[in-house]
C-alpha cells in the first residue's frame, strides 16, 4: 500500500475496514429479512425460496461481524492511511467523470458520448493538443462504429448526431 | 488409446484456415489486454464475449468462439510476464513472482532472456497442464456422469472451501466476499418457485446481477482506479529481443529441467483446486529457492526465479480448464467467464459435454496445443510492439479501455443500467482490493450460486432436509470431508505452528 511517499492520509485503513465490513453486515442483514418475508422454512413441496439465501445471509453476517471486530480491535498507532488526498484526488478525477460519461449515453448515443469523454479526459488530464485531442477521441468512436455496427452487427445506444448523419 | 484419437479429431476441427487465424487473433489481442492496465483475463473475455454470440450460432461457431476466447486467456497469460519483466508491474495476480527475478534482470539489460525464459517456461507449463487436460478429464468426466445433486454440492463445497483454505487474504474475509457473491446471485426471479428475491420492487434487478458485469467492473474498473494511484507514467525498461538472445537462451534454459518438471506438478495440481494460480506461483518460487543450489542469490535476477512461476502460474492457469469442462466447476475467474460464455451459447458444462459435445470438447483441447505455441511465436516476435503499448501515457489509455469497459458491459444485456453497475462494481473492486478482500471467490459464487443452490435443494429434497445426505456414501462423504478440512485449515495449520513454536 502507499505509506510515507507524502502527502497527508485521507482516509486511513482502518476507518475505511470498518466502513466496508459495515456494508457486508448490512448486506448480510438485508438478505436475512428478504429471506425471511419469503419463508427461509421447509414448505409442502420441499425447502421455501428463502432456505438457501438464510444462511448465506447469516454466514455473510458471522463472518463481516467478525472482520468488524477485528478492525476494531487493531491498534491505532499502527494505522497506515488507506488513500492519501492527492491519490484520492486522482481517483475522482477519473470516476466522477465516468459517472456523468455513463450519464451522457442515453442522451447522446455510446460514440458521441464516449468521444467526449475521451477529449475531456485527455486535454484536461493529459494536457495534450487540440489536434491529438480530436483525433483520438474521434477516431476511437470511428473505429468502434465499424467494429460494432458494420463488422459484428451489434447496435450500441445512438443519439441525435447519428439520427443527423443518417447513420441508424 | 481412445483419447488420442478423439484428440485427432478435434486437430482436424482446430486446422481450419478460419480457426487457425481465429487463433492467432486471440493471442495478440489477449497479449494486448494481458499488456494493458486494467484489462487482464477474465475481464478481457468477459468484454469480448458478446462479440460471439452471433459467431455462436452458426453450424460449428462454439468450437470457433471458444478458441477465439481461450486464445484470448492463454495471451493474456504470455502478456503478463511481458508487464512483469519489463515495468515491474504484474499484469495478473500470479505474475507477481515473476517481478521477484525479473524485473532485477531486466535493470541488469538481460531483459530479453528473461522474457524468453518466462515465455519458454510458460508455454512448457501449458503444455503438461495440456497433456494432463487430454488423459486425465475423459477419466474425469466419466467419473462424473454417475454425480448426482449430494455429489454435485459437495463438490461446489469443496471448491469454495478450498477459496478459505487456500487463499493467503484473511479466511473471513474471504468468507465474506464469497457469501456476498451468493448473496447476489440469488437476486431475481427464483428458478424454482418463481417468488422474487432481494429485488425490493426494482424491475432492473428481475434478472439479478450479471457476473459479466460484475468481473468488467470489479477487474477493470478496479484496476484502473488502482493504477491511477501509482500517478500516470509507467517506466519501464527497453527489451533487446532477436534470434540470438532467444537461442542463447534456448541454449541455457535445459539445465533447469528439474524446476520446470517440478514447478508443472505444482501448477497442474494447484490449478485443478480453484483460485490455485497465484498460490502455485508462489509455492513453486519458493521451492525452487529451496532446492536449488544458488537459492541464496534468488531476487537478484536468476533466470531459474523467473521459469519457476512462469512455468507453475502457466500450468495452473491452463489446467484450471478441466474442473470447467467435467465438471462445470471452473478454477479461476477467467474459467468461470468461459464457462459463462458456454452457458449463453447453449452448451451445458459438466460431464455431459464430454458424451454430448465431442467435437466442441476435443476441439477445444486440440485447440490448447496450437493455441499455445500460436502464443509462444507472437509473444518471442512481437515484445517490442506490445512493450510500445505501454509506452502510450495513461491519460490516453484510461479513458480509450473505460470506454471498451462499458460497451463491454453495455452489450451483455443492451441496458444502460448496466454500466452504472460496472462503475459501483468499480468501486467496490476498488476498496476490496486495498482492503485484501479476494474478489476470485466473488466472483465464482455469482456465477455457481444458483447451480450450487439448485443441487442444494434437489439434495435436501431427495433426504427430506437431512444435511446426513452429504455424508451418505464413500464418494460424497469424502468430498464433502475434504471440503471441511480445507475450511478448517487455516485454524489447523495455525494451531501446528503453534505446537511446533512450543
Amino acid at each position: 500500500m502507499t505509506e510515507g511517499t507524502g502527502g497527508k492520509a485521507a482516509i486511513r485503513t482502518r476507518t475505511m475496514e470498518i466502513v466496508v465490513a459495515v456494508f457486508f453486515l448490512l448486506s448480510g442483514a438485508i438478505v436475512i429479512y428478504d429471506s425471511a418475508r419469503l419463508g427461509a422454512r421447509w414448505g409442502e413441496e420441499g425447502p421455501q425460496a428463502g432456505y438457501f439465501p438464510f444462511y448465506i445471509g447469516v454466514i455473510l453476517c458471522i463472518a463481516s461481524m467478525i472482520n468488524l471486530l477485528q478492525a476494531l480491535a487493531a491498534a491505532k498507532r499502527e494505522d497506515s492511511e488507506f488513500v492519501q488526498y492527492d491519490a484520492l484526488k486522482l481517483v475522482f478525477s477519473v470516476l466522477l467523470p465516468t459517472a456523468v460519461y455513463a450519464g451522457l449515453i442515453g442522451p447522446l448515443g455510446l460514440y458521441v458520448a464516449s468521444a467526449v469523454f475521451i477529449a475531456f479526459f485527455m486535454r484536461w488530464l493529459g494536457k495534450y493538443s487540440w489536434l491529438l485531442v480530436a483525433s483520438v477521441s474521434i477516431g476511437n468512436s470511428v473505429v468502434f462504429f465499424v467494429v460494432f455496427e458494420v463488422w459484428f452487427k451489434i447496435p450500441l445506444p445512438k443519439g441525435p448526431l447519428e439520427a443527423v448523419l443518417g447513420l441508424n | 488409446m481412445e483419447e488420442l484419437q478423439s484428440l485427432m479429431q478435434g486437430f482436424a476441427i482446430a486446422l481450419s484456415l478460419k480457426n487457425l487465424a481465429l487463433m492467432f487473433a486471440g493471442v495478440i489481442l489477449g497479449v494486448i489486454i494481458g499488456v494493458l492496465p486494467g484489462l487482464g483475463g477474465a475481464n478481457g473475455v468477459a468484454i469480448l464475449l458478446p462479440l460471439t454470440f452471433s459467431m455462436a450460432q452458426s453450424p460449428g461457431g462454439t468450437t470457433s468462439a471458444i478458441i477465439l476466447l481461450s486464445c484470448i486467456y492463454w495471451g493474456a497469460l504470455f502478456g503478463g510476464a511481458i508487464t512483469s519483466i519489463l515495468f515491474n508491474i504484474p499484469g495478473e495476480p500470479w505474475s507477481v513472482a515473476t517481478t521477484f527475478d525479473g524485473y532485477p534482470l531486466a535493470q541488469q539489460g538481460r531483459a530479453g532472456e528473461a522474457l524468453t525464459a518466462a515465455f519458454t517456461s510458460s508455454f512448457v507449463g501449458a503444455l503438461v497442464a495440456v497433456i494432463m487436460i487430454t488423459f486425465l478429464s475423459p477419466i474425469v468426466a466419466r467419473f462424473a456422469l454417475e454425480f448426482g445433486p449430494p455429489e454435485f454440492f459437495a463438490v461446489y463445497l469443496l471448491t469454495f472451501c478450498a477459496f478459505v483454505g487456500m487463499s493467503k487474504e484473511a479466511p473471513f474475509k474471504t468468507i465474506a466476499s464469497m457469501m456476498l457473491g451468493f448473496a447476489m446471485a440469488a437476486v431475481g426471479t427464483d428458478p424454482v418457485t418463481g417468488s422474487l428475491r432481494l429485488t425490493f420492487g426494482h424491475t432492473e434487478l428481475l434478472n439479478g446481477f450479471d457476473f459479466l458485469v460484475a468481473v468488467i467492473g470489479l477487474f477493470g474498473i478496479g484496476e484502473i482506479l488502482l493504477t491511477l494511484e501509482e500517478g500516470l507514467e509507467f517506466r519501464g525498461t527497453k527489451a533487446k529481443m532477436n534470434m540470438r538472445v532467444v537461442l542463447d537462451t534456448w541454449k541455457v534454459l535445459p539445465r533447469y529441467w528439474l524446476t520446470s518438471l517440478r514447478s508443472s506438478a505444482v501448477g497442474c495440481f494447484m490449478g485443478i483446486v480453484p483460485g490455485g494460480a497465484t498460490p502455485a506461483s508462489f509455492m513453486s518460487y519458493g521451492v525452487a529457492r529451496r532446492f536449488s543450489k544458488d537459492g541464496a542469490k534468488f531476487g537478484t535476477g536468476m533466470l531459474e526465479g523467473v521459469v519457476a512461476p512462469e512455468t507453475a502460474a502457466h500450468a495452473a492457469g491452463t489446467s484450471a480448464l478441466l474442473p470447467m469442462l467435467t465438471l462445470g466447476v471452473p478454477g479461476s475467474p477467467t474459467a468461470a467467464v468461459l464457462l459463462g460464455g458456454l452457458l449463453i451459447w447453449g452448451l451445458q458444462p459438466g460431464p455431459l459435454l464430454f458424451v454430448e459435445q465431442k467435437d466442441f470438447v476435443w476441439g477445444l483441447i486440440a485447440s490448447m496445443y496450437l493455441g499455445n505455441i500460436a502464443g509462444l511465436i507472437v509473444v518471442l516476435t512481437c515484445v517490442p510492439l506490445f512493450a510500445a503499448i505501454l509506452r502510450i501515457p495513461f491519460a490516453i489509455v484510461a479513458p480509450v479501455i473505460m470506454v471498451i469497459c462499458a460497451i463491454g458491459a453495455f452489450t451483455v444485456h443492451n441496458a444502460i443500467f448496466d454500466v452504472w453497475m460496472m462503475i459501483v462494481f468499480g468501486v467496490m473492486g476498488y476498496a476490496f482490493k486495498k482492503l485484501n478482500y479476494p474478489l476470485a471467490p466473488l466472483v465464482l459464487a455469482i456465477v455457481l450460486g444458483d447451480r450450487a443452490e439448485a443441487s442444494f435443494r434437489q439434495a435436501m429434497l431427495m433426504s427430506q432436509g437431512d444435511m446426513s445426505i452429504f455424508f451418505s456414501t464413500a464418494l460424497v462423504g469424502g468430498l464433502t470431508g475434504l471440503a471441511l478440512f480445507l475450511l478448517l485449515w487455516p485454524l489447523l495449520s495455525a494451531a501446528l505452528a503453534r505446537v511446533k513454536r512450543s
